[in-house]
């Protein structure tokens, strides 16, 4: 059984990239989006803020690594519905294969994509001052924090994919996602938030995963008196991960299982 | 020798909501024969090929295919089965020659290359192989589809109108790729809103009228329920009365007239009746006779006659 699963979602994972391959334009354009942003962030609004410009995209670096992995839900959205509407959910239903190798496939191919677009995202990084200041291996967990992250949105993601109307309302609703990040730490410390905002922000997970890279990396200390995943940015960001994992992988693999039977 | 049964159902029931989709459908298809659903949209031939091929789960009923309970070995019914939906189901980001090499290797066929290029140049995909499977053209999509069903030698091959859309060669070619596994003992079910469709490929047809078989039996069969029309054409309005009663004699039918035409009509099921005997009889008679003609039914004829009767609650008379 879970050499089936290996198999097959090998070569689940292996038809991704294959698509990736055959259309690289709409993977490149997806992977400077994040450069775009942190050029712009970082030299218009960095002008605007009270933090100096070289210190601001020291602190953007990491907030926009995670919202790029927060990006996560609306690609696996978007392909899972895609299959879905195309048929291709329903051919693989009907073969003799294992039934989480494609969801499974799909995370896993997106997780290579994703590390491949993080590489030139880190060399403009390094470009307009970002430095890594921490430890080699604190650099190194910051970055399997980051991709863990992604990995648990992906299949966030593709269960709300499964579950999309049509390709389009999955689009919408993935677009949507843009907005994650807004109500977090990601782009804006969250320290002069009015009060309940400052709560909601310091929920959103990914306002625990940019605490814990920007820790990790040493770009900016945990922050006085936040809420406890922002507090305890690493467990947080375990604890964010792992239940969304439990929640939505089970989910995902069920709903693809049975479709709408 | 007692028959085996490729697909056999037994009163599946599917509703979508308030909508029942099948209301007890029946199935019985021998193997190495092809079997065609034949219906109107929304018939629920595509809900009976969801069911039949595990995508859906039935509400009641049972079903065996390939020998495997539907519900319970749904793996072993997996393995068996080949399914082209009414819908393209390739990925079109892929190639054809990517596409069918990936289902190849879900398969597990051994040589999956090798079998994705022997499916290419069958259904002559050879040329277009090497581009995204989006920019081919119906035709070639519907091909490629069907390559993909077969990259491993199904046993049982469910295909949902497999023409419907298609330009006249192109439904040619899945014409002949449908005799040929039939020749090679695939059995397929195959739904169609085409009669023609029905009649050409199918060794039984099963009329689908809002979830219920209403009638089945080979193409022949069916026609025979409706019996031939035979048609004269007299020189005279004072002989179509004459013509009647000879036709009346021949038929055993309630001959209708057409005045304008100076035509009269009637319906036989003897089987035997020939033109050149309608003609000696009514020579004989000394009817003067300027057209004779006897029209088998169609499939139209025998669907619309069948399911009019299904909606009014007759019998039909056999
Ligand atoms: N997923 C669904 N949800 C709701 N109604 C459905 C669904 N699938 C089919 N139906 C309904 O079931 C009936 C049979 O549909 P279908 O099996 O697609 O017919 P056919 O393939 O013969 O055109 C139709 O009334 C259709 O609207
Ligand atoms: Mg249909």
């Amino acid at each position: 059984m879970s050499s089936t699963l290996a198999y097959d979602g090998t070569a689940m994972l292996g038809r991704q990239l294959l698509r990736v391959r055959n259309n690289p334009a709409l993977a490149i354009l997806t992977q400077t989006m994040p450069i775009t942003m942190l050029l712009f962030f970082g030299y218009v609004f960095g002008s605007a803020l009270a933090m100096p410009g070289a210190e601001y995209r020291s602190f953007l670096v990491p907030g926009l690594l995670v919202a790029t992995a927060a990006n996560g839900i609306m690609t696996g959205m978007f392909q899972a519905a895609q299959d879905v509407h195309r048929g291709v959910t329903d051919r693989l239903r009907t073969m003799p294969m294992s039934r989480a190798a494609v969801p499974l496939g799909q995370a896993a191919a997106d997780l290579v994509v994703t590390t491949a677009g993080t590489v030139p995202f880190l060399l403009v990084g390094l470009a307009v001052g970002w430095r890594v200041e921490g430890s080699a291996a604190a650099a190194i967990a910051a970055v399997g924090l980051l991709l863990l992250f992604r990995f648990a949105c992906t299949w966030v993601g593709i269960f709300l994919g499964l579950l999309s109307r049509s390709e389009e309302a999955a689009g919408q609703l993935g677009s949507a996602t843009f907005m994650l990040p807004l109500l977090s730490n990601a782009y804006i410390p969250t320290d002069n938030l009015p009060g309940w905002l400052r709560t909601v922000a310091e929920w959103n997970p990914i306002s625990a995963v940019t605490t814990a890279l920007r820790d990790l990396f040493g770009n900016a200390p945990v922050p006085d008196g936040a809420a406890w995943p922002v507090a305890h940015p690493v467990a947080g960001s375990l604890a964010w991960c792992a239940v969304l994992l439990a929640v939505f992988a089970p989910l995902a693999v069920r709903r693809y299982a049975h479709g709408e039977q | 020798m007692t028959t085996t049964y490729a697909v056999l159902s037994e009163g599946l029931e599917k509703r979508f909501g308030e909508v029942r989709a099948l209301r007890g459908l029946d199935l019985a298809v021998p193997q190495g024969t092809v079997c065609g659903i034949l219906g109107p949209n929304g018939a629920g031939k595509t809900t009976a090929v969801r069911l039949l091929t595990t995508l859906l789960r039935p509400d009641a009923g049972s079903a065996r295919v390939a020998g495997h309970d539907l519900v319970r070995e749904a793996a072993a019914v997996r393995r068996a089965i080949g399914v082209t939906g009414q819908y393209a189901s390739v990925d079109g980001d892929l190639t054809g020659r990517q596409n069918l090499r990936l289902f190849g290797r879900l398969h597990r066929v051994r040589g999956p290359a090798e079998r994705a290029d022997d499916l290419l140049a069958r259904f002559g995909l050879t040329e277009a192989a090497d581009r995204p499977a989006a920019t081919y053209s119906g035709g070639m999509r519907r091909r490629l589809d069907l390559a993909a069903s077969l990259i491993r030698r199904p046993d049982v091959l469910f295909l949902d109108e497999p023409t419907t859309g298609l330009d006249p060669a192109s439904r040619g070619d899945i014409w002949d790729a449908v005799r040929e596994l039939k020749q090679d003992g695939t059995t397929i079910l195959l739904t169609t809103q085409y009669l023609e469709e029905a009649d050409q490929l199918a060794d039984d047809i099963a009329l689908v009228d809002r979830g219920r078989v209403a009638h089945t039996g080979s193409p022949s069969q069916l026609k025979a329920l409706i019996g031939t029309y035979v048609e004269v054409v007299v020189a005279d309005a004072d002989v179509l009365v004459q013509a009647a009663g000879v036709l009346d004699q021949l038929t055993g039918g309630e001959p209708s007239f057409d005045h304008a035409r100076n035509s009269v009509g009637s319906v036989t099921r003897d089987t035997t009746l020939t033109l050149p005997r309608l003609v000696r009889e009514l020579d004989a008679a000394g009817v003067p006779l300027l057209d004779a003609s006897l029209k088998p039914p169609t499939l139209d004829d025998v669907f619309l006659r069948l399911t009019a009767e299904e909606s009014t609650g007759e019998e039909v008379a056999a």
